[in-house]
């Protein structure tokens, strides 16, 4: 099967894509498919029908490849894609959007409050700061609502810290989150085609929290696979990650993480299309239930040709 | 010329979660300090053609006349083709080290060539140094900000590196024998004092005259030693030259690190070390083991180069077109950036230092910097704790007037939308351009505020 993997672009994120993409490049040549490798620009449309791929693995992460616009492309083009359709992935990737959603369909996500830069510049939101700092308490979570891998993240212990947090988050995106701060376990559920894999538990080293570094250094953040879960947890927390799989329409696969709570899980995000690197959690919760990475490679390719079979 | 395939080649099995953790136990407990960054990720994205990049520490090599190259390739090939191919010793030839004494020359300084290791360019000079003098927990100090390149190295050897504030005249000296007496206090005694007097990297500051004076009467007072790091003496573009430390002191106590990098050629990796020969001796051991021999190849290269007798001319050109270079820029800053900004106005070298308003990382700056196509170098990357958030490194000498006018406007404008941001989500007025010296224990380097020409 002629292969096209996408990857890279110009997201933030490209050098995380150009990793994941290299992966599931090696995988599928183990596999026997023909690949052609694009680095996402300009001419990716031109390439794309020149070269007629059977099927696009969409290896790419953040604005342009996880946001739906390269998946309204190859919906376009008539090519089989892996992951989340364009819609699902637009949700997944607008932490605001998301929330709404799932929380639309009564799944518990922490309480927060999205603005726009405009909001700001020209409605005069900071007076109401005041009153939504009270609201959510402190400390509380500033992230840019598009953006992934921890990117712009900051924690804000006081009324003091808001305004600069905000600064950092909106040095990402133009629109962000105020969310209350959910004391927990770090989770992370992976779903493949309608199925949950192993749980996986971030345990940050010593002080430090799961940010970007502490994701892609090996050796910084400890991964627990299978974590350790009361059977009521357990079942709480697949629930709430199917739950949300489903609310917002995702196929294939996504990673949606979350934070299990004293009184249970509470959802933080989802992803459209998880990283495959060495250190990515989909890959480690596949081998946890005993899937190799050409395994869980084909199975994707499998679930973007025949949808149905999920 | 018929394609040649590529040769057979293995697929690696992939890493499993278990390879991982096996490895991760066999590493070195030294490699938990060695970090890579976010930042390093964010700079994958600065390699797309439309991105200014004022964020590397390149220098212009398009200057570098095609045909001088070919003809000295072509004599090394005719007259020394085996001898070039061949392993050298690890000292480096001696006419290479004649070409360096003659490099130190040209800055005032008498070397003895036996003092001299030519090394694969100066990190790894830096490198040698660290291996030869630094147990774990060992005392290094630096200045604040420093070479980001260093950091990783003193980091290796596992040093306790403390770093000393900048101000425009250099490393705070009065701040060091502060820390000396706190340290001998303490039982301790740094290894070394690692600094770029002039035109410093990241900084662009150079250390005053008194201070290199007071610097090196330190050194010989405690017998420590000062690790100098010179890649940019040559390239200076105004004000009176200053004796490199190494001249000041005489070899004593002053370990001198150099490098062909930004005079000729970063590619041919050629650096060097003058150190007194017992310290010579062990680096020599520590080169030994690490490569054997700087590239032969390069060492003839160089030899060529300066047989022609035309390298006096090539810097001259090149700080012609650096000067120019950092004029644009100087300029370009004054236009476009806000008035809470502060920069630094190097009389040489290759980088400006910017410092904005402390509520803005640069870090975070860089990515919606990058949205409008351009990078710069994120000031923490010079710093060993959290200092540095609200600077930046901006290079003159990568690239042409133009871009380097059109970059900076870009980057002027994403700060002044997170300026006015901020003043939306405050309600503050715009603050006042600060003034200059930062009161004592300012944890950032002081700059002149804007505008405000160098006396």
């Amino acid at each position: 099967m002629k292969v096209a993997v996408l990857k890279g672009g110009r997201s933030l994120e490209r050098g995380v894509s150009l990793r994941s993409g290299a992966r599931v490049e090696d995988a599928l040549g183990r596999l026997g498919h023909e690949v052609l490798a694009l680095d996402v620009g300009a001419d990716l449309v031109e390439r794309l029908n020149s070269a007629s791929p059977d099927v696009a693995f969409v290896a790419m992460h953040g604005v342009g490849g996880e946001d739906g616009t390269a998946q309204e492309l190859l919906e376009i083009l008539g090519i089989a894609f892996t992951g989340p359709a364009a819609a699902a992935c637009a949700r997944c990737m607008d932490k605001a959007q998301t929330k709404h959603t799932i929380r639309g369909a009564g799944l518990p996500t922490p309480d927060w409050f999205a603005f726009n830069e405009t909001a700001f510049r020209e409605l005069g939101a900071a007076d109401a700061l005041g009153g939504l700092e009270q609201s959510l308490g402190f400390p509380l979570v500033v992230k840019p609502s598009r953006g992934g891998s921890s990117l712009g993240v900051r924690f804000a212990a006081s009324a003091a810290e808001v305004p600069q947090a905000l600064i950092s988050a909106f040095s990402y995106d133009d629109r962000v989150l105020l969310e209350r701060f959910v004391e927990g376990r770090e989770l992370a559920v992976s779903v493949l085609g309608g199925e949950a894999l192993p749980v996986v538990e971030a345990l940050p080293a010593k002080g430090d929290r799961y940010d970007f570094e502490a994701r892609y250094e090996i050796g910084r953040t400890r991964f627990v696979c299978p974590a350790e879960l009361s059977e009521s947890e357990q079942l709480a927390v697949t629930e709430a990650a199917l739950g949300t799989y489903r609310a917002l329409g995702c196929s294939g696969f996504a990673r949606v993480d979350l934070i299990l709570a004293e009184d249970g899980p509470q959802i933080l995000e989802a992803n459209a299309i998880p990283g495959l690197t060495d250190t990515s959690l989909l890959p480690q919760a596949a081998e946890a239930a005993g899937i190799s990475f050409e395994q869980l490679v084909e199975q994707i390719l499998d679930l973007a040709l025949n949808p149905a079979a999920a | 010329m018929s394609e040649v395939p590529p040769p057979p080649h293995r697929r690696r099995a992939h890493t499993s979660t278990r390879d991982l953790e096996r490895y991760a136990g066999l590493f070195a407990e030294r490699t938990t300090v060695m970090r890579s960054s976010a930042m390093r990720d964010l700079m994958a994205v600065t390699a797309r053609p439309e991105v200014i990049s004022l964020a590397g520490g390149l220098p212009d090599t398009s200057t570098f006349p095609p045909q001088s190259f070919a003809a000295q390739m072509t004599r090394i090939a005719q007259n020394s083709a085996a001898e070039a191919l061949q392993y050298g010793p690890t000292e480096g030839f001696e006419e290479t080290k004649d070409c360096i004494v003659e490099v130190m020359g040209a800055e005032g300084m008498l070397v003895d060539p036996h003092d001299v290791i030519v090394t694969t360019g100066g990190q790894q000079a830096i490198d040698l140094v660290s291996k030869t003098l630094v147990d774990p927990g060992d005392v290094v100090i630096c200045e604040a900000p420093t070479y980001p390149g260093a950091v990783p190295v003193f980091c290796s050897y596992q040093a306790d590196v403390i770093q000393v504030e900048c101000d425009e005249d250099g490393m705070r000296i009065d701040k060091l024998e502060e820390l000396l007496g706190q340290l001998a206090g303490e039982g301790k005694r740094p290894k070394f004092i690692y600094t770029v007097p002039s035109f410093q990297n990241p900084a662009g500051v150079t250390m005053s005259l008194p201070r290199r004076q007071r610097l090196v009467e330190l050194a010989r007072l405690h017998e420590l030693l000062v690790v100098e790091d010179n890649p940019y003496g040559l390239l200076r573009y105004g004000g009176e030259p200053l004796p490199p430390l190494y001249q000041l002191d005489g070899g004593d106590f002053v370990v001198y690190i150099g490098t062909f990098s930004k005079i000729l050629s970063p590619g041919i990796r050629l650096g060097w070390a003058v150190a007194p020969p017992p310290v010579m001796e062990k680096i020599v051991l520590g080169k030994q083991a690490a490569d054997l021999c700087t590239s032969t190849l390069t060492q003839y290269f160089v030899r060529e180069y300066f047989a022609e007798g035309r390298w006096r001319q090539y810097i001259e050109d090149l700080v012609e077109l650096y000067r120019s270079r950092r004029d644009v820029m100087l300029e370009a800053l004054h236009e476009h950036f806000p008035a809470a900004a502060t920069w630094t106005e190097p009389d040489g070298g290759l980088f400006i230092w910017a410092t904005l308003p402390e509520y803005i990382d640069t870090g975070d700056l860089l990515a919606k910097a990058l949205r409008a196509d351009v990078a710069f170098v994120p000031g923490q990357a010079a710093y060993i704790d959290e200092r540095g958030r609200n600077s930046m490194r901006l290079n003159f000498s990568g690239v042409n007037g133009a871009e380097i006018r059109e970059g900076i406007r870009r980057i002027g404008k994403v700060i002044a939308e997170q300026v006015e941001l901020y003043q939306a989500l405050t309600g503050e007025q715009p603050a006042a351009p600060r003034q200059v010296a930062a009161p004592d224990g300012a944890d950032v380097l002081p700059f002149r505020k804007t505008g405000e020409g160098r006396g």
